[in-house]
């Protein structure tokens, strides 16, 4: 990444939204806040509003997912913008034409957001730093690097359940290697200031280097459940088994899976998040999955306040002009 | 004001009205004339900046409050209500975000100070105060104990 963080614009307003990564703890403060704004719009009659009315926000999936598309389109729809989704298997990437030509295209075509999902750590990263000067760009999920809006996501829900972050502990149990959601969520976790981020897991799926992240390493999940405030268990991605990293899904679940039982180690009213699709019996328990403790649900509706918050504030333009007041 | 607008209710047959105050000082003029009228619905809040015309240029609030209307507006007579009456444009936006929740059967404005630079064809139906300012000059409401107005030289 260059030294200046090109998230930002000249007046440290957030332009792109890429990574958790370099950005201050205010300015994820001020996303939770505007979220708890937008989900007063669900409750409307009409549920949405007009702030980006005009617009036109285009999800460039390059990798597949219902769920994370669906509710940046939401989101979009919500804040009054024109969607479009491009279907990439079908494009023109397919016959030979450049990410950056295709970028080109959609920007000639005055489009204002591109919600970036790639299979390639950076290339959200990419589009941004060759992007338009009126373009901004949200990753959503970009190989193992990063998955800010969930992460945001998931910050939104803890603080929903618990409050303030300075005294919590929280686990984040699974693939941590592999994943992007749970590097995100460490930096987000890290700048709200928690007081203690464990990382739970097989020698096999936690990155050696993951101390330099300043969280505390338990390949034990009893040792890593003590007195924990939250518990993220990850999504088991199917072809880690055949990779030769995991013996198998049962033996997983012996080791690593979240059952009541193991509960009782944890804060009696500790939250369960997970990312989703959940894999029943491999990650979770059904029991605790759908057991009183488990916010999964709330996780995924708080997603769409969350992004129309993100978006509303990439969108947003420091005044060129003296701003007119509105009275 | 309260006077005024008993008697505009009387007069249209109006008999549980729902008032809503803006943010923010639209809000502490509306507690002070809910509690006068002595009106039993309870008080409406309505933020409206996700309703602006100029947040592409201006940007987001940074401290927006979650809009309440704590009965359905639908079919219901609503008295709107704002601190400083000037280009209109918040009233504006507060009636399009009042149509978002329903369809009221009518909205009477309340404003506690007119202080014309219309730009939008919106009057108020009471008005506490007329005021003439120089160039330059904005009215600027302190609240909400004690309710105070002054008058502010230079940008906002």
């Amino acid at each position: 990444m260059d030294k200046r963080n090109i998230q930002l614009d000249d007046d440290g307003q957030l332009r792109h939204f890429l990574t958790i990564e370099g950005l201050k703890r205010q300015m994820l403060v001020d996303i939770l806040d505007a979220a708890e704004s937008f989900t007063s719009v669900t409750e409307q009659t009409v549920k949405k509003v007009p702030l980006l009315r005009g617009k036109t926000i285009v999800n460039l999936f390059f990798e597949s997912s219902t769920r994370t598309r669906t509710t940046f389109e939401l989101a979009a729809k919500r804040l009054s913008a024109d969607v479009l989704n491009i279907n990439v298997n079908a494009s023109a990437t397919t016959k030979g034409e450049t990410l950056l030509d295709t970028q080109r295209n959609l920007e000639a075509m005055q489009c204002d957001m591109f919600v970036v999902r790639h299979a390639v750590s950076g290339a959200a990263h990419f589009i941004a730093r060759h992007a338009a000067p009126h373009v901004s760009v949200i990753n959503a999920g970009d190989g193992r690097h990063a998955h800010p809006t969930q992460a945001m996501l998931d910050m939104f829900t803890i603080r929903r359940h618990k409050g303030d972050f300075y005294k919590l502990r929280v686990a984040i149990v699974g693939d941590i290697l592999h994943s992007r959601v749970a590097r995100s969520q460490i930096h987000a976790l890290s700048t709200l200031g928690v007081e203690e981020i464990r990382v739970i897991g097989p020698k096999t799926l936690i990155p050696l280097e993951a101390h330099t992240l300043g969280v505390h390493v338990h390949h034990d999940l009893r040792s890593g459940l003590r007195d924990i405030d939250v518990i993220i268990t990850l999504r088991l991605q199917h072809e880690r088994m055949t990779g030769a990293l995991l013996p198998s899904e049962h033996e997983y679940f012996q080791l690593y899976g979240l059952t009541e039982a193991r509960l009782d180690l944890a804060k009696p009213d500790a939250i369960i998040m997970h990312p989703g699709p959940i894999n029943r019996g491999v990650e979770i328990d059904s029991a605790v999955a759908d057991g009183p403790r488990s916010v999964i649900l709330n996780q995924v509706a708080h997603g769409t306040a969350v992004r129309m918050a993100i978006m509303a504030k990439a969108m947003q333009r420091l005044p060129s002009l003296p701003a007119r007041e509105l009275h | 004001m309260a006077a005024a607008l008993r008697a505009l209710l009387a007069g249209q047959g109006i008999t549980d009205p729902l008032m809503v105050g803006i943010y923010t000082g639209g809000v502490w003029v509306a507690q002070r004339l809910h509690r006068l009228l002595g009106l039993e619905n309870p008080l409406g809040t309505l933020d409206i900046s996700f309703y602006r015309d100029d947040f592409t240029r201006v940007g987001m609030n940074p401290t927006v409050k979650p809009s309440l209307l704590p009965v359905n507006i639908e079919d219901r007579h609503v008295i709107l209500v704002d601190d400083v009456l000037n280009t209109g444009r918040t009233i504006r936006a507060a009636l399009n975000e009042l149509f978002d929740y329903g369809r009221p059967a009518s909205i009477l404005l309340a404003a506690l100070v007119d202080r014309g630079g219309r730009e939008l064809p919106i009057q108020a139906d009471v008005v506490g105060t007329r005021i003439d300012l120089a160039a330059g000059e904005h009215i600027k409401l302190h609240g909400p104990q004690p309710l105070r107005l002054s008058r502010v030289s230079g940008a906002r």
